[in-house]
């Protein structure tokens, strides 16, 4: 700790830190925009200068600038001083020759950090009277707008873009007055982050081009506390809502998982809500028009005449709501409706990080790991968000260097100089190439027995009692020992894992690799396929397959499926048979699908946008969504719905259903303190959704009817549709906007953390679930290594961020980004067939059945005997992982893949 | 900044060009500091740097196009228009801007017949602006083709031209 004295006042703070985030930290306000917390200082906008004192006689001081400063014990600055903020006040006026004077039309307007700082340093009239140099835009793709007039040079998204995110197509052209931040010429971004730009930039330069097509002023957006549901890690955000509308998404701070950034996926893919296959109405088979009563009735009779109900749950709904289906059907007739192999991964996930002794990280701690071995998984594509931590990561090295040498860590340029000299080991071993290459080390490429079987030899090389694979060939021999050594050498080893590769033995072998690093309180971190994958394992249920066998059998003959198109899981032979045994088949989801349309009795229910639930990310904390808006008639939550039949049920609220749920399983028996519950109050009041200033509340019904409708109620959360009330001191897992006086834009995080950068104050939101305990016995089931097989490919699915993921799918945004569906191929594959890049092949299964014609595409790093698709595209729905193919050269005309599915 | 780009390049440089700059890449811990260097040589026969040498000397160092882009558009003495046979950088710096560097600017277009940045009609000359020449005691000072001339008058400057348009 130092002791320093800030306009005569004294402070004991934190060591090591630069002065301008010392001050943010002590809540003080003092203008920034070149640094950034996560990116660190740069010194290069000139706004954060202060005066610092020699010693104590010194009267006059001298100009520094706060983010390039040390704290250092006894030094003695000042804010206030006249002349800093003379400087302040000049330098802004400065950067605001060149800025154009429209925030009225600007989309930055009213979430402006260049705003909250130009009236902070007091700049409020404008004296300059010459030209403006102005630019041309670029079209940056269907996520992000251009308009360069806006800027002023500060240089982070080119820092972001380029250093934190390590793409390579965003840069800054031209040189003094003249500089240009863009691509080289028009077209989309291609960081999987390019949302982010339109937080770290402080100006409008670069703004939501989703938010645009239907936008308003943050202050007019309805927003709640909320969780992305795209993917497994759970990452906090803020949806903002205005006319019934979903209107964006933007990140909210959370010090542990998601700190200050999204995926694109994350951002972008929240249009699924509005989409125009949304389910608004009720429906049952043969009959026009349905009302609530009537669906519920229906639903009610169905399941009284049902001789035994399946119900199959979702990993992409609510603990709440699946346990409400649980507890609807029983224990007996609960399954999870995951594909069988997905089920078997689920499961042998969730005993590790329950049994296994090992600690399952956070993304913060993630970033803190100075080993890391990545095993089959493409991080990027199956869990956006933690690519970019595991990228923070591999400068450890570098930050260990650079404090030998008494460099501070926020001395961006001077620790990213360090990189090159001090390499920290960063092992990929995957299928194919990754979008991490580019920062490890070694990088090796297998099929998932390979990679198992590598996994495997690191686990012995580690630890004599872990198994050894037999016959493996002397290259994948000293790649194992070189990782085994650079793990044991490390203090915070890591091993990423999932289910990618869709192969058990790949997480066994994770899970050895951990166990055989015993001293180093290793970390091991798996990525799953969905929001609430883990939760789902955690509860418990049976494999599809045998919801299957039990209509087949006879033991039940009506189904209640929630949330889930299990045509995404099962054969399309077996779906169909199996919902056409069905007596009575009751569906429960918000967007159109294959399962929808076969539904006798098909329930609306409501996005994570309109409802409220529990999720549980893959490092196992608990997490709680609220509602940004009201559904709707006939929409209800699917809990709701579920609720509603069961008449002799306990539950008549959320938070029963939450206690409930908590009381049934051991291990989600502290879900309840994710977040407070409905009754929470400030002050005696709800917390308000609504900003003070939300405008138009009086009217913007009027077309409907002229006097003010009475605001909706909420009986389920401790919020309000309204804007009585405050959020001052709220906590942060029910703090609904980040918002301070003085500090509009979503930079007003500072004010809400304990310390810049550092958690929340109060606690970052969710409860973890697991804390490492107990071991597991190693695991030696080594499959033999792959042998390919002459005239037989293995399919191998590949997820990407876009495409793979069933929602955001839905939102045209992602839609656009998504690949164009195509196989890959290794080349010598590609010899043996006689095609080349872009070439058709006809795809056959064993017998000779064709499946479907594709284009394929060369892919020097995919083994050879592989087939490599992309996940989750509906498209592909007929071929499967681990499925084996034929494959011929299909004559030139051979019908495309969208003509062979319609 | 809308540019069009034939994105196979490589072979838009000469069999030359390409070995002189194979030849330097090793003088380097990292093929990104080859840039300048390698731009030079591409510049030296052609003046300028199009977008296709552009993307040729990226693909060949096996560095992103925007990064060299970037490079070149910072570097004064990179073109990426084409430029007369001789470019007259006038110094607009702060002493050379005090002692007449608008003047001098004014004198060459008027004289010329050009704008900053344009090639005069008998593709002899372009004018653009540059930063201190370091000979701020001798204002004000420009740099025509390689040569350094200072204290700069109207005279001196018709001189120059001349001089140039006969040698
Ligand atoms: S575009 Fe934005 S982030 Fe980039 S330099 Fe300009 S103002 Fe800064
Ligand atoms: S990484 Fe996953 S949870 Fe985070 S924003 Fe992206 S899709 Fe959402
Ligand atoms: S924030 Fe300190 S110089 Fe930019
Ligand atoms: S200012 Fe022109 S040479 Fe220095």
């Amino acid at each position: 700790m130092a002791r320093i004295e800030i306009d005569g006042e004294l402070h004991t703070v934190q060591d090591g830190n630069n002065l301008l985030s010392t001050c943010l930290s002590l809540g003080l306000d003092l203008p920034y925009f070149c640094w950034h917390p996560a990116l660190g200082s740069a010194g290069a906008c000139r706004q954060c200068a202060i005066l610092q004192y020699r010693d104590a006689d010194d009267q006059q001081g001298h100009l520094v600038m706060a983010c390039m400063t040390p704290v250092q014990d006894g030094m003695r600055i000042a804010l206030t001083a006249q002349q800093a903020r003379q400087f302040r006040r000049d330098n802004i006026e400065l950067l605001m020759t060149n800025h154009p004077h429209y925030c009225p039309v600007c989309e930055e307007g009213g979430e402006c950090h260049l705003q909250d700082m130009t009236l902070l340093t007091g700049h409020t009239m404008r004296r300059f009277r010459g030209q403006k140099r102005t630019h041309d835009n670029q079209y940056l793709g269907p996520f992000i707008n251009h308009e360069m007039n806006r800027c002023i040079a500060c240089y982070r998204c080119v820092r972001f873009y380029n250093d934190y995110a390590g793409s390579d197509d965003l840069q800054v052209f031209g040189i003094h007055n003249n500089v240009y931040f863009g691509r080289f010429e028009d077209g989309a971004l291609q960081s999987e982050f390019s949302g982010n730009l339109v937080e770290v930039c402080p100006t409008g330069v670069f703004t939501d081009k989703t938010f645009s097509a239907h936008y308003a002023r943050k202050w007019d957006l309805q927003t709640a506390p909320s969780v992305c549901v795209h993917c497994s890690l759970g990452c906090n955000v803020a949806p903002g809502e205005r006319y019934g509308e979903l209107r964006r998404i933007v990140n909210r701070y959370h010090g542990e998982v998601n700190g200050y950034l999204l995926c694109d996926r994350g951002r972008f893919g929240y249009d699924f809500v509005n989409s125009p296959k949304r389910i608004r109405k009720l429906h049952i088979a043969g009959q026009a028009s349905c009302s609530v009563t009537m669906a519920t009735d229906k639903f009610h009779t169905m399941l009284q005449a049902a001789d035994g109900v399946i119900g199959i749950a979702s990993p992409r709904a609510s603990l709440e709501a699946n346990f409400a289906l649980r507890a609807l059907v029983g224990e007996d007739n609960f399954f999870l409706g995951l594909d069988d192999s997905e089920h078997t991964l689920l499961n042998a996930i969730h005993e590790v990080m329950r049994d296994g002794g090992i600690h399952s990280p956070s993304l913060q701690e993630i970033e803190q790991a100075d080993a890391i071995l990545i095993l089959g998984e493409d991080v990027t594509h199956s869990a956006p968000r933690m690519a970019l931590s595991l990228r923070q990561a591999a400068r450890n090295a570098a930050f260990a260097l650079a404090s030998k040498l008494h460099i501070q860590p926020w001395q961006d340029a001077a620790v990213r100089e360090l990189r090159k000299q001090a390499p920290t080991p960063v092992f990929i071993a995957s299928i194919c190439s990754t979008r991490l290459d580019d920062i490890a080390t070694n990088t090796w490429h297998g099929g998932p027995e390979d990679l198992a079987r590598l996994g495997f030899a690191i686990a012995h090389n580690l630890n004599d009692a872990a198994p050894l694979p037999a016959a493996l060939n002397e290259d994948q021999q000293a790649l194992a020992a070189n990782i085994a050594r650079a793990l044991r050498q490390a203090q915070r080893p890591l091993i990423v894992s999932g289910t990618s590769c869709s192969s058990l033995a790949v997480i066994q072998a994770a899970y050895n690799i951990a166990r055989a690093l015993p001293e180093s309180a290793p970390q091991l971190a798996f990525t799953l396929p969905e929001c609430n994958s883990l939760g789902m394992a955690i509860m418990g249920g049976k494999p599809l397959q045998q919801a299957f066998a039990a209509m087949n059998q006879g033991l039940a003959d009506s189904v209640v499926i929630l949330e889930n198109d299990i045509y995404r899981r099962a054969s399309t032979q077996q779906v169909d048979a199996f919902l056409e045994t069905a007596r009575h088949v009751v569906v429960i989801d918000s967007l159109q699908n294959n399962t929808t349309e076969k539904a006798a009795l098909l329930l609306a229910t409501a996005t994570f946008a309109e409802s409220e639930g529990t999720l549980v990310n893959n490092e196992g904390r608990a997490q709680r969504y609220f509602p940004v808006y009201p559904v709707t008639d006939p929409v209800r939550a699917s809990w709701q719905w579920l609720l509603s039949v069961m008449t002799d049920s306990p539950w008549a609220h959320h938070d029963d259903l939450t206690s409930a749920c908590a009381g049934a399983f051991p291990e989600l028996a502290t879900i309840v303190a994710a977040a407070p519950g409905a009754d929470y109050t400030v002050e005696g009041c709800k917390i308000p959704r609504q900003p003070q200033r939300y405008s138009g509340r009086t009217a913007m019904h009027a077309n409907i009817a002229v006097s003010e409708p009475g605001q909706p109620s909420d009986q389920e959360t401790p919020f309000t549709f309204s804007m009585e009330g405050t959020t001052a001191k709220v906590p942060p897992a029910v703090l609904p906007v980040i918002w301070a006086p003085g500090w509009d834009s979503n930079q007003a995080i500072n004010k809400f953390q304990e310390e810049t950068g550092g958690s929340l104050r109060a606690g970052d939101p969710g409860i973890r679930l697991f804390e490492a305990s107990g071991t597991q016995s190693w695991f030696n089931d080594i499959p033999p290594a792959f042998q390919a097989q002459p005239g037989v490919w293995k399919v191998i699915m590949l997820p990407h961020i876009f495409g793979s993921e069933e929602l955001s799918l839905q939102s045209p945004a992602i839609a656009e980004r998504c690949p164009a569906v195509c196989a890959l191929l290794h080349p010598l594959d590609a010899e043996t067939l006689a095609i080349s890049d872009c070439d058709t092949v006809a795809i056959r299964d064993p017998s000779g059945t064709l499946i479907m014609n594709m284009p394929i595409r060369i892919e020097k790093t995919l083994p050879p005997g592989l087939l490599g698709l992309a996940t989750g595209r509906p498209e592909l729905q007929p071929l499967q992982s681990g499925m084996l193919v034929c494959l011929h050269k299909s004559d030139p005309l051979a019908t495309d893949v969208s003509e062979e599915r319609s | 900044m809308n540019l069009t780009t034939d994105k196979s390049t490589f072979a838009g440089l000469t069999a030359q060009e390409i070995q002189q700059i194979e030849a330097i890449i090793d003088h380097y811990e990292d093929n990104n500091a080859v840039a300048v260097e390698a731009l030079n040589i591409v510049q030296k026969q052609r003046h300028w740097i199009s977008d296709q040498c552009l993307c040729a000397v990226a693909e060949l160092l096996q560095i992103s196009r925007t990064h060299l882009e970037s490079v070149a558009t910072f570097d004064n003495l990179i073109y990426r228009q084409p430029v007369g046979n001789t470019v007259i950088h006038y110094c607009n710096s702060v002493t050379c801007w005090m002692l007449g560097s608008d003047r001098v600017c004014e004198h060459l277009c008027q004289r010329l017949n050009v704008q900053p940045g344009e090639v005069s009609a008998d593709g002899e000359f372009t004018i653009l602006p540059i930063v201190c020449l370091g000979a701020c005691h001798h204002a004000p000072v420009a740099l025509v083709g390689d040569d350094l001339k200072l204290a700069l008058t109207e005279d001196s400057i018709d001189e120059i031209l001349g001089v140039k348009h006969r040698g």
